[in-house]
C-alpha cells in the first residue's frame, strides 16, 4: 500500500472517530434542546411534584448537562447503556438480541439487493433508451415515489392476503432453524429489497454509463469487441470503485429503512424497539438506540469512503 | 406563447388539482373528518365512494382532509427549510473563511446522523403538535437545501458580474440578493419539488410511526395506521394513500423535471 493511499485512509478513519463523538453529543443534545423540563414532558402536566422530583433524580437532571452527557458516554463506551424506564430493564440486555435480529435482516436484505442491483443496471446499460431500460426506470421510480411502510403494506397485501404465499408477520422464535428464520423474514426481504434497489440500480446505471462515455470504451467497440466483452473487460473495472460506493450508502440507507419495515412485520428488532419507546417517551432507551442506529451509519459511510480510495487506481500509483 | 411537454402538463394538471384538493377540503368531503357515518370498514358504495374506515368513518372525506394535512405540513417544512438553507448557504459563500467551513462542517454533523433517527430522537422528548413538527422536519431538511444551494452559489460566485459588484463597493446583502439569488434559483426550484415529496414521504412515514399528525385529525400516514389491521382480512382502506402519495410524488417530479430540462447549464453541485 503506498504512503499516499495509507495517509488518506487513515485520515478517513480518523474523521469517522470525530464525526461518531461529534453524533454522541448531537444525539444527547437533541433530548436537552427542549427550553422546558424533560421529566415534565415525560410525565405530561398532571404529574406531582414527588413523581417529578424521583424521575429528575432518576435521569440526574439535578446535575449540569455537561457532566451528565460525559457520564453517559464514558458508561456507554464501556457497554452500560443505562436502565429504560418503563420497565426497568437493562438497555444493553434488552438489545443484544434485537440487534442480531435486525443486522440479519439487513444482511439478508443486502445480499438479495446488492446481485439483483447490478445485474439489472448493467442490463439497462445494454439495452440503454429501449424498453427494458425504460420498463426498469418506470418500476424504479415508482418505488421511489411511495414511502417504505406503504410499499410493505402494498406487498403484504397481495403476497399474504391474496395469494396466501407467506405468513404477514415475521415473528422469530428462539428455536427455529435457519430455513425457518429465512422463510420468516422473506417478505420484510422483499420490502427492503425493492426500497434500495431503485437508488442502487439507477447509481450503478449512471456509474457504468459515465464509463461508456470515455475514449477507451470507443477505442474497444471501434476494435471490434462484442457489447458485453467491453462492458466486461473494459467499463467494469473503471466501474467497480463508484459502484461499491453506492452500494455500501445503501447498506447504511437499508439500516435506517430497517426501522419502519420492522414496524410493519411487527418484527422483533432495533427499529421496532426504537419507535415502541419514543410513543412511551423512555428517553435512556431512544437515546442508546439513536446512538446504535448512529454508530451503525457512520462506521458503514466511513468504510464506503475507505473502499472508495482503496479502490480508486489512481491513487495507487503516486506520481 | 411558451410550449409546454405533455408530461409537464399532466404533472403540472395533477399538482394543482391536489393543492386545490388540499384549499377547498371542507367544501369537497361529503362528511367531517372524525364524523362516524356508517358500519366499521363498509365497502365502496354510492354513499360512501371510498368505503369506511375501521370506526366507520367516511374514507373519501379522510383522505380529502388527510390530503390537506398532509400537503400543508410538507410545504410549510419545505419552505422554512428552503428559506433558512438558501439563505445559509449563500452568507457562507459570499462571506466565506471560516463561517463558510465551520458552517458546512456542522452540517456535514448533522447529515452524519440518519434523519429519521434524529428526529425519532427529538420527538421522544418534545411534545407532538403541528408546529413542533414543522420545524423538526424544515430544520433536519435544511441540511440538504443547504449542501445543493452552497454547491451552485460557490459557482456563481466566482463569475465576473459578481466581481464587479464586489469591486463598486455593493454590500454582503445586495451580493446575496441581487446578484446571486437570481442565478441560482433554477435549479433551486426544480429541487423545491424533489424537497416537497421527500416532506410528504417523511411526514407519512412519522404519522405512520404514531409520532406525526395526532388523532383525530387525518392524514395520508395515519389512513395506513388506522386500517392496516383491516389488510389481514382483505379490506384494501390502507392502501389508498399510496395511491395518493404516489400519483402526487410523480406529477410533482414531472414538473420538476421539466424545470430542470429548462436550466441544465446550472445545474451545479448535482
Amino acid at each position: 500500500m503506498s504512503p499516499i493511499v495509507l495517509k488518506l485512509v487513515s485520515q478517513r478513519i480518523a474523521l469517522g472517530l470525530m464525526l461518531l463523538l461529534a453524533a454522541s453529543a448531537l444525539i444527547f443534545a437533541g433530548t436537552q434542546i427542549l427550553p422546558g423540563d424533560v421529566a415534565q414532558s415525560i410525565l405530561g402536566q398532571s404529574a406531582t411534584p414527588e413523581a417529578l422530583e424521583n424521575l429528575r433524580r432518576d435521569l440526574g437532571l439535578n446535575e449540569p448537562a455537561l457532566t451528565r452527557y460525559f457520564n453517559w458516554l464514558s458508561d456507554a463506551l464501556r457497554g452500560d447503556l443505562g436502565t429504560a424506564l418503563t420497565n426497568g430493564k437493562d438497555i444493553a440486555d434488552s438489545m443484544s438480541g434485537r440487534l442480531q435480529n435486525t443486522l440479519f435482516l439487513a444482511a439478508s436484505a443486502a445480499a438479495v439487493s446488492v446481485p439483483l442491483a447490478i445485474f439489472l443496471g448493467l442490463l439497462a446499460v445494454q439495452f440503454r433508451n429501449r424498453w427494458p431500460d425504460k420498463l426498469i426506470s418506470a418500476v424504479t421510480l415508482a418505488t421511489i415515489s411511495v414511502p417504505e411502510f406503504i410499499l410493505g403494506y402494498v406487498i403484504m397485501y397481495v403476497v399474504a392476503v391474496k395469494l396466501r404465499w407467506l405468513p404477514s408477520v415475521s415473528i422469530l422464535r428462539p428455536g427455529m432453524d435457519f430455513g425457518d428464520k429465512l422463510e420468516a423474514i422473506a417478505m420484510p426481504v422483499i420490502v427492503l429489497t425493492f426500497v434500495v434497489l431503485a437508488h442502487m440500480m439507477r447509481m450503478t446505471r449512471a456509474a457504468i454509463l459515465n464509463v461508456m462515455e470515455s475514449a477507451y470504451i470507443e477505442t474497444a467497440e471501434l476494435k471490434g469487441l462484442s457489447a458485453f466483452q467491453t462492458i466486461f473487460r473494459h467499463a467494469m473495472p473503471n466501474a467497480i470503485s463508484p459502484i461499491v460506493n453506492v452500494v455500501m450508502l445503501n447498506m447504511a440507507y437499508l439500516v435506517v429503512g430497517v426501522v419502519v419495515v420492522e414496524v410493519v412485520f411487527v418484527y422483533p428488532g432495533m427499529g421496532q424497539y426504537l419507535v415502541d419507546h419514543v410513543a412511551k417517551r423512555d428517553v435512556p432507551v431512544v437515546q442508546a438506540s439513536g446512538l446504535v442506529f448512529a454508530s451503525v451509519y457512520i462506521v458503514l459511510n466511513t468504510l464506503a469512503d475507505i473502499i472508495a480510495i482503496l479502490a480508486n487506481p489512481r491513487l495507487r500509483h503516486p506520481k | 406563447m411558451m410550449r409546454i411537454p405533455t408530461s409537464a402538463l399532466i404533472g403540472l394538471i395533477l399538482t394543482s388539482a391536489f393543492f386545490l384538493m388540499a384549499l377547498f377540503a371542507p367544501w369537497l368531503a361529503p362528511y367531517g373528518v372524525g364524523e362516524v357515518v356508517g358500519d366499521v370498514w363498509e365497502p365502496a358504495s354510492w354513499e360512501f365512494l371510498f368505503g369506511t374506515d375501521g370506526i366507520g368513518r367516511d374514507l373519501l372525506s379522510r383522505m380529502i382532509y388527510g390530503g390537506r394535512t398532509t400537503i400543508f405540513v410538507a410545504s410549510a417544512a419545505t419552505i422554512l427549510s428552503f428559506t433558512l438553507g438558501t439563505t445559509l448557504a449563500l452568507s457562507a459563500v459570499v462571506i466565506g473563511g471560516w463561517t463558510d467551513m465551520l458552517l458546512s462542517r456542522f452540517i456535514d454533523l448533522i447529515m452524519s446522523i440518519p434523519t429519521l433517527i434524529f428526529a425519532l430522537v427529538v420527538l421522544s422528548v418534545v411534545p407532538v403538535t403541528l408546529p413542533v413538527l414543522i420545524l423538526v422536519m424544515g430544520l433536519l431538511d435544511t441540511t440538504r437545501v443547504y449542501r445543493l444551494a452552497r454547491a451552485v452559489a460557490a459557482d456563481v460566485n466566482v463569475m465576473d458580474y459578481v466581481e464587479a459588484a464586489r469591486l463598486r463597493g455593493e454590500g454582503t446583502r445586495w451580493i446575496v440578493f441581487r446578484e446571486i439569488l437570481p442565478n441560482v434559483l433554477s435549479p433551486l426550484v426544480a429541487e423545491l419539488g424533489m424537497r416537497f415529496i421527500f416532506m410528504v414521504l417523511f411526514v407519512s412515514t412519522l404519522s405512520f410511526l404514531g409520532l406525526g399528525i395526532q388523532p383525530p385529525d387525518a392524514d395520508w400516514g395515519g389512513i395506513v395506521k388506522d386500517n392496516k389491521e383491516g389488510l389481514v382480512y382483505g379490506v384494501p382502506a390502507a392502501l389508498l394513500p399510496a395511491v395518493a402519495i404516489a400519483s402526487l410524488a410523480i406529477s410533482v417530479n414531472l414538473v420538476a423535471d421539466w424545470v430542470l430540462s429548462r436550466t441544465t447549464s446550472l445545474k451545479g453541485g448535482r
